[in-house]
């Protein structure tokens, strides 16, 4: 009897274990055996050069020194960084200011669903493809440029893909048009947290609605601030299809938009496991030292 | 504790079963590797019977027509990019049965079409690793043939991966008829012919007549010949047409084939990268008539490259083969220069190729004797030929065929305003040296031509670019140095 009461108890901890195999083993065969492989990778030769075959020959940290001796990395977490900046800054002001006008119940704000929905609809369409309507757009002879001469604004069509920060401005206006609705649904979220009764009391005291602004909202929305910023951090290192279809691979004009995944993509016409693995496992390092601080950041706020 | 182990046991089963049954394939697959390699060799020694038969008696007509050989395999698989090749065999391979748009059959033969798109590289990924696995497939998975193209031809020629057609059974007589660069490009290091092709891409100048009249009074392409003679004539002239409101070309990129067609020199040398002088030379010339306002920088087949397909674009010509003014400058179009017969053709300051696809067979297949009938039948077989051209006026590689149409008064092009450009053609493809091809043609070509855009853009300096240049072709080939 007493026995058939434990084994009904621990029947239940089977059956936990039971549910967790299917997420051990996507994760183990797509996500940790896929990682343990690139730093593997890593510390070989291995490349192709037609259809030879070259290596893998074991060469240590070789791949890395001459990665990071390669000033061009640089460059390219320059680019990377660059453009992530400038679709970041106009990202978090127009979510903010949104998030605040969509959280504010005294605004009454009508159509509100039929909004959240549209600012959102843009990250629903594939990056590639939206690169390709902006390079249609923006090309020499494109609707962009034919408008604009007509205005009178040009003379003759500006080549807004082979000047540097014109096709830098595009990408970080395509990635700022993608992702501000996601931001701004997290913001709001945030906003609702907040507690009315603070709102209520600042409102009796008579504050303003911008001192309400920032002397409540933002500080409280700090953690939501932070996890916003590091995983658009995280995001924006990985930045690749974007700049990828836009300039066609080239990060053109002169490699100013190349981002670091773009420049990892090159590695891979040769098939060059080792030096794309070493550039892998350095980005992974850098973005898991992001996250742990996100860690930190939300985690230690309850302690 | 025990129902710790038990549940731990029960999970291991669990994964250890996923598990086995990826190794139960692996297994199938290496257990079907012996039949496959001695099948393979098998018909390997009958394709080399066949062949030797044939040297005998080359006048046997009757053996052309049971194209399979017997105990040969049962399907033959093709790996192609588009359905060019495909069509060219439906409507013109004897014997040919279409079951759908992948799968048809010759005799008892099925024919497995496999089609990757070329996009950013698909195709020769698809292929570089079925060819990888060749020995260990199964011998109805193996390639049989596949197609290549000029310019990374000798990747695959340059290995043992593809066949020796003198294997097949096919002799130097029998290829007598083809022009000499289709054979260049598809022979290996030791001299040894890979692979054929039915169609010869030799390119011509096509520039729109009326511009011509307005500017040089003629349209006469012997006149207008006399004006784009060599470089240096080339360059006079696009100043006279800048004066007159046009662009000698669309782009830098259009001259680029007719000069890298005519280097003396290979891009690597001893693995060290290696300009050739007449490369330099359209940088030279490029960056002049760029910075004169006389030609653009386009990218090849963008919207804006294909803008002087119309009158509103202001261009005077475009550097390309037959199929280029046929199929691809919006002939089709109302109001194109193509459609209204405006366009002419000459042949322009150098002989110059571009395109065509090549018939390989890969090391290894089982088809031996059917692929041999096959790349005769499209490539020698002149009536078969001159069904091509009359069907889909395809330029093919066949010298008699093609010099008897080119003096052949009837024939006459609408896109070109009824002039017949064969012998133009005809002349071109004669002159053509392909002796410095290397493996690394199609990285190289790409390369420069993006990095020499920056330096066009004026994004650069010519070192600059160069840098630029060497970075990306080392990225390719991590081998090479420069």
């Amino acid at each position: 009897m007493k026995n058939g009461k434990r084994g009904k108890v621990v029947s239940y901890n089977k059956w936990g274990y039971i549910f967790l195999i299917p997420f051990i083993v996507v994760y183990l065969v797509f996500q940790f055996i896929p990682l343990i492989t690139t730093v593997v990778n890593s510390l070989y030769e291995n490349y192709r050069s037609g259809l030879t075959q070259i290596g893998p020959n074991f060469i240590g940290f070789e791949n890395y020194v001459s990665i990071l001796k390669n000033k061009d990395l640089w460059t390219y977490t320059q680019n990377t960084l660059i453009m992530w900046v400038m679709g970041f800054v106009p990202q978090i002001l127009v979510s903010l200011l949104l998030g605040a006008w969509f959280s504010n119940p005294s605004l009454k704000l009508k159509g509100q669903r039929f909004f959240k929905t549209v600012i959102y609809l843009p990250n629903l369409i594939m990056a590639s493809a939206f690169a390709m309507l902006f390079f249609t757009l923006f090309s020499d002879s494109g609707p962009i440029n034919s408008i604009l001469v007509q205005l009178g604004i040009f003379d003759q069509p500006f080549k807004f893909l082979s000047n540097i920060w014109s096709t830098r401005t595009l990408v970080a206006l395509m990635n700022f048009l993608m992702w501000f609705g996601n931001t701004t649904i997290l913001l709001m979220a945030g906003m609702m947290g907040v507690d009315t009764a603070l709102f209520e009391a600042a409102e009796v005291d008579g504050a303003t609605s911008s001192q309400v602004f920032f002397k409540i909202t933002l500080p409280l929305l700090r953690p939501i601030m932070v996890y916003v910023m590091i995983t658009s951090l995280i995001g924006g290192l990985q930045m690749f299809d974007v700049p990828q279809i836009l300039t066609s691979g080239t990060g053109d004009p002169m490699r100013s938009t190349m981002t670091l995944i773009m420049y990892l993509n090159r590695h891979l016409f040769s098939k060059n496991y080792g030096m794309a693995g070493a550039l892998s496992v350095l980005l992974f390092i850098v973005t898991g030292i992001l996250s742990v601080i996100v860690y930190k950041m939300t985690n230690g706020k309850e302690e | 504790m025990k129902r710790k182990l038990l549940s731990v046991l029960l999970a291991a089963t669990m994964v250890t079963g996923m598990l086995t049954g990826c190794g139960g394939t692996t297994e199938e697959q290496t257990g079907g590797q012996t039949p496959a390699e001695s099948t393979s060799s098998a018909g390997n020694t009958e394709a080399d019977a066949p062949a030797a038969g044939n040297e005998e008696t080359p006048a046997a007509d009757d053996a052309e027509a049971p194209a399979v050989g017997e105990g040969e395999g049962k399907v033959l698989n093709i790996y192609c990019w588009n359905d060019e090749f495909y069509r060219r065999v439906r409507d013109h391979y004897p014997g040919y049965t279409e079951v759908d748009t992948t799968h048809g059959t010759i005799g008892d033969v099925s024919v497995v079409w496999n089609i990757t798109p070329n996009a950013d590289n698909a195709y020769q990924n698809n292929l570089d690793e079925t060819l990888l696995k060749q020995a260990d497939a199964a011998t109805d998975d193996k390639i049989d043939l596949f197609l290549i193209e000029a310019d990374y031809a000798l990747k695959y020629v340059d290995t043992e991966y593809t066949m020796p057609v003198a294997d097949l059974g096919i002799t130097e007589s029998d290829l007598a008829n083809q022009y000499q660069y289709t054979k260049d490009i598809v022979t290996d290091s030791n001299g040894v012919l890979k692979g054929v092709s039915w169609q010869g891409c030799p390119g011509v100048m096509f520039y729109s007549r009326e511009v011509a009249k307005e500017v040089f009074g003629t349209d006469e392409p012997s006149e207008i010949q006399n004006y784009v003679k060599d470089w240096d004539t080339f360059n006079e002239t696009a100043k006279t047409l800048k004066d007159a409101g046009y662009q000698i070309a669309s782009s830098a990129n259009d001259t680029y084939r007719v000069y890298s067609n005519n280097v003396t020199s290979k891009w690597v040398v001893d693995g060290k990268i290696n300009i050739d002088a007449n490369i330099m030379k359209w940088v030279e010339d490029s960056k002049a008539l760029v910075d004169a306002g006389e030609i653009g920088t386009h990218t090849l087949w963008s919207d804006d490259w294909s803008k002087g397909f119309y009158p509103d674009g202001k261009v005077f010509a475009y550097f390309g083969p037959a199929w280029l003014v046929n199929f691809s400058m919006a002939a089709d179009k109302e109001g194109s220069i193509g459609n209204l017969g405006g366009w002419a053709a000459t042949e322009g300051p150098q002989g110059f190729f571009w395109g065509g696809t090549w018939i390989c067979a890969a090391a290894g297949t089982d088809n031996a004797s059917l692929i041999k009938d096959i790349m005769l039948q499209l490539t020698t077989n002149e009536e078969i030929m001159k069904g091509i051209v009359v069907k889909d006026d395809d330029f093919v590689n066949n010298k008699p065929a093609m010099n008897a149409m080119a003096e052949d008064a009837s024939y006459s092009s609408k896109i070109l305003g009824g002039q017949n450009p064969l012998a133009m053609y005809c002349a071109g493809v004669e002159s053509l040296d392909l002796s410095n091809l290397s493996i690394y043609d199609q990285g190289c070509n790409e390369e420069f031509q993006n990095a020499m855009k920056n330096y066009f853009d004026g994004n650069t300096d010519l070192d600059g670019a160069l840098d630029l240049f060497y970075k990306a072709v080392v990225e390719k080939y991590p081998e090479l140095t420069y």
